[in-house]
């Protein structure tokens, strides 16, 4: 394999990997941000156990969420070094920001998150909660702008064969960058929904913690299904903009070859080899969903040369399973309510076992959007000034970039088998028991954690 | 003074501000199999880190950033031309952050996240000082400004020199850290590490500045020539002699900030070696060096990132204090119950 496809492939396996942590991280944030405000204002015992617990949940998920996110920032240089150059004076800018206003605030409040509650107020451990959530927030929103730069390049001019800036604010409000962010985060939000649904489902299930997974389970399940309904028009929203400003790219979503009227929208289908989709569609979806008319033309794959279109059946695959997935979130979500409305949410065990079940779905729906943008846009990895291949580094080898995806395979499996057991452990151990926690505090000791019982001293680390 | 020379500046401050402050954590990692001796020892000062490494390590990402919008053909050159050394720096800031965050949650594999911790701290300490040397010494590039030479040439006895001496740099700072949050047994051998590699780096240091008068005159000669040079040169010696009398007089605090004002002086010291390159040329033309203005963005994007340094910097600079200042004393074991 020649050095431009290993280190795409390297680029996908690591952004890939890093977007499982990420978006878990920014909506378990949301949990904590939550439950920590009911325990700012109750007090009770029983609540900072509540927050306590989605803490160390988020915390474990962050940390591995932030040393593959190092990975993203350091593969610009070391594998993309034409791309750098070519982009530096655009792109580079949105990281370094990300670093000074983002990275700074959610990893500097993470501190207090971590070692703080003895140390401050109640107040001030709730105002570090939403710093660091509010960190995550605005670092999702910088990565997006030097990505949706990526996608609807503006505010620049190209000079000596470099894109130079000429407008900051038409670069970062690029025409893309509102669908992305929007349509990103609430995806993100609605995943850590799932992972706080399935946990408490998992609590149901085993009978342990129902009163804390009840709570847990209907914030979880009103704010997801909030979010749920919301995506399909946040997705139109940027399938709108798709449609104007990369129409190869839609074109691709939907395998439409001709430029064409009446141009059917799948709900399913698959990309025969000379072309054509076998499938269900609706007839003239596409063009009633673009432009409100059968009569509206969509721009086809045809329209440009060969060596211009995206893959088509897996940027086909991606966008139509994140969709099909989507709609699966806003009917699980209804359920939930529903069943939760009856009262038999805690008895419907088959239920709880799809709840489980649609964490690594809503991982797989975020990643699958991600991959449709992405792949979407290729061949270019700056839309139409800048092929993915003249982007690499001309001077790194093929042999290189094997050692490295095999380093990374094999320390990134290692980590994920890692986070897994502790994740799973955490949730296996559950919130603190709040009858000990109240008989400590009446004795006027801190309550009591397991870390404090055990034989050894109390670990510590971060 | 143009805005490619602010920047210049102010990425040399970024990276100096992490030397300092990352620095002792990473030095931390480095002496945490030699200075604990027991689960209480592993706790102290892995908690003694624990709630700042994580903002410190920002500086890293923040001025890699920089030099990315800055500087491009910079980022582009050293990050691709130093590859398989990059990629083990990232492997080791991987290694680390995962082992602070999981060794606390997970009792079974104690052994091996102490292991990446030790690892992970010690691999960065050490190559980011041999990326310096050569950036320092110079290295052979293309006419599009990519590195042109190999990974083994890369490890030229100068440049590991200079990383030995940042390795010790930084393990001198991370004893003085440990000295001044730990208590009793653990903080009396910590006092006495930070002595003896204090004098181990103190050798190394005078061995690179020859190796440097000798090998890379053009650095010292751009030092000895400009009055830059000569300030950051006093402030170096300042900070060896105030280090020196604190340390014997146990000072620990005062050895701390004596050791930073050292790094300063070093850091200086470097940028004004190399300015007016940012990486000079070795054995191709001179016109191939990477130099400040060549290597710079256009001057809008410099402009904007100017304004928002200036607004942020300070604002994260406030907050950082803050955080340091609600971790102030001594580090118990168990302080990293929650």
């Amino acid at each position: 394999m020649d050095a431009v496809l290993l280190a795409r492939i390297q680029f996908a396996l690591t952004v890939g990997y890093h977007f499982i942590f990420v978006p878990i991280s920014i909506g378990v944030a949301m949990m904590v941000v939550l439950s920590e405000r009911r325990y700012y204002r109750s007090g009770i015992p029983a609540d900072k156990a509540a927050s306590n617990f989605w803490i160390k949940l988020f915390t474990a998920t962050f940390a591995i969420g932030v040393a593959t996110g190092i990975t993203m920032e350091f593969a610009f240089g070391t594998n993309w070094a034409e791309y750098s150059r070519f982009v530096g004076n655009i792109f580079g800018a949105p990281l370094a920001a990300e670093g000074l206003v983002a990275f700074f605030l959610e990893s500097t409040f993470l501190g207090i998150l971590l070692f703080g509650r003895k140390r401050v107020s109640k107040r001030f451990y709730y105002i570090s909660a939403w710093l660091v959530w509010i960190g995550s927030l605005l670092s999702a929103l910088w990565i997006l702008i030097a990505n949706s730069w990526m996608q609807t390049p503006a505010g620049y001019e190209i000079k000596d064969g470099k894109a130079v800036l000429t407008s900051f604010w038409a670069a970062a409000l690029n025409p893309s960058i509102g669908p992305r962010y929007f349509h990103t985060v609430a995806a993100a939000l609605l995943t850590g929904c799932f992972v706080v649904a399935g946990v408490c489902a998992y609590y149901m299930l085993k009978k342990r913690h129902v009163q804390f997974a009840r709570q847990a389970m209907l914030w979880a399940a009103s704010v997801g299904l909030v979010l749920a309904i919301a995506m399909p028009f946040l997705g139109h929203w940027g399938a709108l903009v798709v449609a104007e400003y990369q129409p190869i790219k839609m074109a691709a979503f939907e395998n439409i070859g001709d430029t064409q009227t009446n141009a059917p929208l799948y709900l399913f289908g698959w990309v025969n080899s000379d072309g054509e989709t076998t499938g269900i569609s609706i007839p003239s979806g596409l063009s009633l969903m673009l432009g409100l008319s059968p009569d509206h033309e969509v721009t086809g794959l045809n329209s440009v040369a060969p060596e211009d279109r995206p893959p088509v059946q897996l940027t086909f695959q991606s966008y139509h399973l994140m969709i099909a997935l989507g709609f699966l979130f806003i009917l699980v979500f209804l359920v939930a309510i529903f069943l939760h409305w009856r009262k038999r949410l805690e008895n419907a065990r088959w239920f709880l076992w799809v709840l489980m079940a649609c964490i690594p779905l809503s991982i797989i729906a975020i990643n699958m959007g991600w991959m449709a943008a992405e792949v979407g846009r290729q061949p270019w990895v700056v839309q139409g000034l800048m092929r993915t291949t003249d982007g690499v580094s001309p001077l790194v080898s093929a042999g290189q970039i094997w050692t490295t995806i095999g380093l990374f395979v094999l320390v990134y499996l290692v980590l994920f088998i890692a986070w897994l057991r502790i994740f799973l452990g955490i949730i296996k151990k559950g919130p603190e028991d709040t009858a000990e926690m109240l008989e400590a505090e009446k004795a006027g000791a801190e309550p009591i954690t397991p870390e404090t019982t055990g034989p050894a001293p109390a670990g510590a680390g971060r | 003074m143009t805005l490619a020379n602010i920047w210049f500046a102010l990425v040399a401050v970024l990276l100096t501000v992490y030397v300092i402050l990352d620095g002792f954590d990473l030095g931390a990692g480095v002496l945490y199999p030699f200075l604990a001796r027991s689960e209480d020892d592993k706790s102290v000062i892995r908690a003694s880190i624990g709630p700042v490494w994580d903002g410190n390590e920002v500086w890293l990402l923040t001025g890699a950033g920089a030099i990315f919008a800055a500087f491009p053909m910079v980022y582009a050159m050293t990050f691709s031309g130093f590859y398989l050394a990059i990629m083990l720096v990232l492997f080791g800031l991987i290694l680390r952050a995962v082992s602070l965050e999981f060794r606390h949650r997970d009792n079974s594999w104690k052994a091996v996240w102490d292991g990446t911790f030790f690892i992970g701290s010690l691999v960065p300490s050490l190559l980011v000082g041999v990326a310096l040397g050569n950036v320092i010494r110079g290295v052979p590039m293309d006419p599009q400004g990519n590195y042109i030479g190999t990974f083994w040439d890369l490890l030229n006895p100068y440049s590991l020199l200079v990383g030995v001496t940042g390795l010790f740099l930084l393990v001198q700072h991370g004893a003085a850290w440990v000295s001044i949050k730990a208590d009793g047994a653990l903080h009396d051998r910590a006092w006495s590490y930070r002595k003896v590699t204090f004098w181990i780096c103190a050798v190394l240091a005078v061995a690179t500045s020859l190796a440097t008068i000798f090998t890379v005159s053009r650095a010292s000669d751009n030092v000895f020539g400009s009055v830059v040079g000569w300030l950051f040169l006093a402030v170096f010696l300042i900070g060896v002699l105030y280090t020196i009398w604190q340390m014997y007089k146990g000072g620990e605090l005062q050895s701390f900030v004596g050791s930073a004002i050292i790094i300063i002086g070093l850091a200086g010291i470097a940028a004004v070696g190399n300015f007016p390159d940012m990486v000079p040329a070795r054995g191709t033309p001179p016109a191939t060096s990477l130099t400040v203005e060549r290597a710079a963005s256009e001057d809008l994007t410099l402009t904007v990132m100017l304004i928002l340094a200036v607004i942020f910097v300070p604002v994260v600079l406030i907050y950082t204090a803050l955080i340091y200042k609600t971790f102030w004393g001594k580090t118990k074991a168990g302080d990293a119950d929650y």
